[in-house]
C-alpha cells in the first residue's frame, strides 16, 4: 500500500492559475482542496473567452492561490510532503510562471519537486475520481485538444487519434458565434438544439469515410455557415425554429462522429477496464448518451468525471504528481518550461505538435 | 414563420494602416483555390515574412493557412495534423524554410500581449501567419501584407482575395504573381 504523502499541485498553462491540495489515504488520494483563479467571467464582447496569458498575471496569483489553497486544506506548508507543478504544454509564460513558483517551494521546504504534462493530467483524473484501472481507453476533450488516448500506466500514453483542426468545444463556440447565441457556445447550442430537427439539415459527417480514430470539426462550422447563408438569403433571416434545427444538425453531426470514431478507437485494444471522457463534451446530455452506448457495445464501463475535475485544475496536476512520486520520479531545479511536449513521445512524430514554440 | 432572430452583425474588418495600398487581388473559385493561393504563396516565404489573414468566421483564413503550413513542410506536411491556435492562440511548425508561427489574434485582449506571446522576436525570425491582426490594427508590421478574403454576397463557395502592403513592400512583389494569377 503507497505510503501517506500531502503533495501541493499548481497548474496556469493556459488560462486560469490553480493550486491543491491531495492526501495520499491507503489506496485512495483524497482533495483536500481545489482552487482556481479563472479568467473565465471576463467574456469578451467579441464572443470568447479572454485568456489571461501575461506571466505576471499568472506569478500575482500564484502564491495566493497556494496560500488559499492551504488554508482550505488545514495544511501548513511544513506539511506538504512534494510539489508538483504542469511544466507543459502550454502558454510558455504562464507554465514558467508556475515552474518558478514550483521550484522556489520545494527548494525552500528542502521537498522533492515534481513535472507534470498537463495533458497527463487530465488523462490520468479518471483514477483519481472514479478509482480507473488501467488499461483504458480516454476521450480527452479540454479547450483546443481533441484526442483519443490508451492509458496503460502513469507514464504510458499512447495516442490512437485526435481532432486534425478544430475542437469540438471551439467548433460550438463559433457556431454559437455564427446563429447570434450567445458564449460559450456548448451550452446555448445544446439548449437551442432541444426543438430543433437534426434530419432537416444535411451537414457532413468530417473523416467518417476514412480509417483512423482522427477527427475534424472545421468543415462542420463551414457547412452550419453556409445553411444559415442560404437562409438568410432565400427568407430575409432566421427564425427560431431554423436556429434549433441548424443547432440539432449540427450537434447530431458531431455526435455521429464522436460516437462513431469511439467505436473505432475501442475496436481491437484488447482487454480495456472502460471507457473514459473528459471536458465539455460530457456535459452535452446527447453525446454522453452516445459514448454511453457506445461503451456498453463494446461491454465496458462509462466514466465521465465531474466536470470541474476536467477543466483546467490543480488537484488533477497534484494527482499525476502524486503517481509519478510512487514510481520514483523527482525533478530538481533543472526542471523545464515546455510549451509543447506529446503525451506519447512513440507515437508517428505530430508535425502539429511542433517542436518548439512562443518563447521557446 | 416565428419570430426572426437578430443575427450578429459581423464586426468590421480593420482598414490597413496609413501607406498600406491595394497591391492584388482576384476570385477565388472555392476551398480548393484557397489552398492552391497558400501553395502557390509557399515557395516565396522566407524567415521573417508575416502574412496577415484577415476574413469574417469561416472566410477561409484557417484553410488557406493550413494549407500553407503544409506546402512549407512539404512531403510529411501532407498529413500533419495542424489544431486550430484559437485556444492556444499560437502554434508553431519547422520547416526547411524556417520556423512557422501560426497564430489567433481572436482572443487576445492586449495588443502588448504580441510580446508576451512571442509574437514580436518571431516575426522578425520565423514565417508568421496571423490570423484577426484586426485586434492589433493599425499597428501592422511595415515587412508583412495583409491577405483579406471576402465572399460575395450570394456566392457562399466564392471568395475574393485582396493583398495590402505597404508600399514599395518587397514580400508583396514576391507573392504578386500568385495573387495577380
Amino acid at each position: 500500500m503507497p505510503l501517506p504523502l500531502t503533495i501541493l499541485g499548481l497548474e496556469s498553462s493556459c488560462d486560469d492559475t490553480g493550486a491543491a491540495v491531495l492526501r495520499r489515504d491507503g489506496d485512495r488520494a483524497v482533495i483536500l482542496s481545489n482552487v482556481v483563479a479563472s479568467q473565465t467571467d471576463l467574456h469578451a464582447a467579441f464572443g470568447g473567452v479572454v485568456p489571461e496569458i501575461a506571466a505576471r498575471a499568472h506569478a500575482e496569483k500564484l502564491d495566493i492561490m497556494v496560500e488559499q489553497a492551504l488554508a482550505e486544506a488545514g495544511v501548513t506548508l511544513p506539511e506538504i510532503d512534494a510539489v508538483a507543478v504542469t511544466a507543459g504544454p502550454g502558454l510558455i509564460g504562464g507554465v514558467l510562471s508556475g515552474v518558478m513558483a514550483a521550484k522556489g517551494l520545494a527548494m525552500g521546504l528542502g521537498k522533492p519537486l515534481l513535472g507534470v504534462n498537463h495533458l497527463a493530467g487530465h488523462a490520468l483524473t479518471p483514477v483519481l475520481t472514479d478509482g480507473m484501472r488501467f488499461p483504458y481507453l480516454m476521450l480527452l476533450v479540454s479547450g483546443g485538444h481533441c484526442q483519443f488516448l490508451r492509458v496503460d500506466g502513469p507514464q504510458e500514453f499512447r495516442r490512437l487519434g485526435g481532432t486534425i483542426d478544430d475542437a469540438p468545444g471551439e467548433a460550438f463556440d463559433k457556431v454559437a458565434r455564427l446563429l447570434g447565441l450567445p458564449q460559450p457556445g456548448g451550452p446555448e447550442v445544446e439548449r437551442a438544439a432541444k426543438s430543433g430537427d437534426p434530419a432537416r439539415f444535411d451537414l457532413p459527417r468530417p473523416l467518417m469515410d476514412r480509417p483512423g480514430c482522427d477527427l475534424s470539426f472545421s468543415g462542420l462550422k463551414t457547412a452550419v455557415l453556409r445553411a444559415r447563408d442560404d437562409l438568410v438569403a432565400a427568407q430575409g433571416g432566421l427564425s427560431e425554429q431554423d436556429r434549433a434545427d441548424l443547432c440539432a444538425g449540427f450537434q447530431a453531426a458531431v455526435a455521429d462522429v464522436l460516437a462513431g470514431k469511439s467505436a473505432r478507437a475501442l475496436e481491437g485494444q484488447g482487454a480495456l477496464t472502460g471507457f473514459a471522457v473528459a471536458g465539455g463534451v460530457a456535459a452535452n446530455a446527447t453525446f454522453r448518451a452516445r459514448l454511453d452506448a457506445v461503451a456498453a457495445a463494446a461491454g465496458l464501463p462509462f466514466v465521465a468525471p465531474p466536470l470541474a475535475l476536467c477543466t483546467d485544475n490543480a488537484a488533477m496536476i497534484a494527482f499525476a504528481g502524486l503517481l509519478l512520486h510512487e514510481v520514483g520520479q523527482r525533478d530538481d531545479l533543472t526542471l523545464s518550461a515546455r510549451p509543447r511536449w506529446p503525451l506519447d513521445t512513440a507515437a508517428a512524430p505530430l508535425i502539429g505538435s511542433g517542436k518548439k514554440g512562443a518563447k521557446a | 414563420m416565428s419570430r426572426a432572430i437578430i443575427l450578429p452583425e459581423d464586426p468590421d474588418l480593420a482598414a490597413a494602416p496609413a501607406g498600406w495600398v491595394v497591391v492584388a487581388g482576384r476570385a477565388l473559385a472555392g476551398p480548393e483555390a484557397t489552398a492552391a493561393l497558400a501553395r502557390a504563396i509557399a515557395p516565396v516565404l522566407r524567415a521573417g515574412d508575416t502574412i496577415l489573414l484577415q476574413g469574417q468566421l469561416g472566410a477561409g483564413k484557417s484553410h488557406f493557412a493550413r494549407a500553407l503550413i503544409r506546402a512549407l513542410m512539404g512531403p510529411e506536411g501532407e498529413c500533419a495534423e495542424i489544431p486550430s491556435p484559437t485556444f492556444t492562440l499560437v502554434q508553431a511548425y519547422d520547416s526547411a524554410a524556417g520556423e512557422i508561427f501560426h497564430a489567433d489574434l481572436y482572443r487576445m485582449g492586449d495588443p502588448g500581449e504580441l510580446v508576451e506571446l512571442g509574437l514580436d522576436a518571431a516575426m522578425e525570425e520565423a514565417i508568421c501567419l496571423i490570423e484577426w491582426p484586426d485586434r492589433i490594427a493599425p499597428d501592422w508590421p511595415a515587412t508583412a501584407i495583409c491577405l483579406r478574403l471576402e465572399t460575395p454576397v450570394g456566392a457562399a463557395e466564392r471568395r475574393e482575395v485582396t493583398m495590402l502592403a505597404p508600399e514599395g513592400s518587397d514580400l508583396a512583389a514576391r507573392c504578386h504573381v500568385a495573387v495577380a494569377a
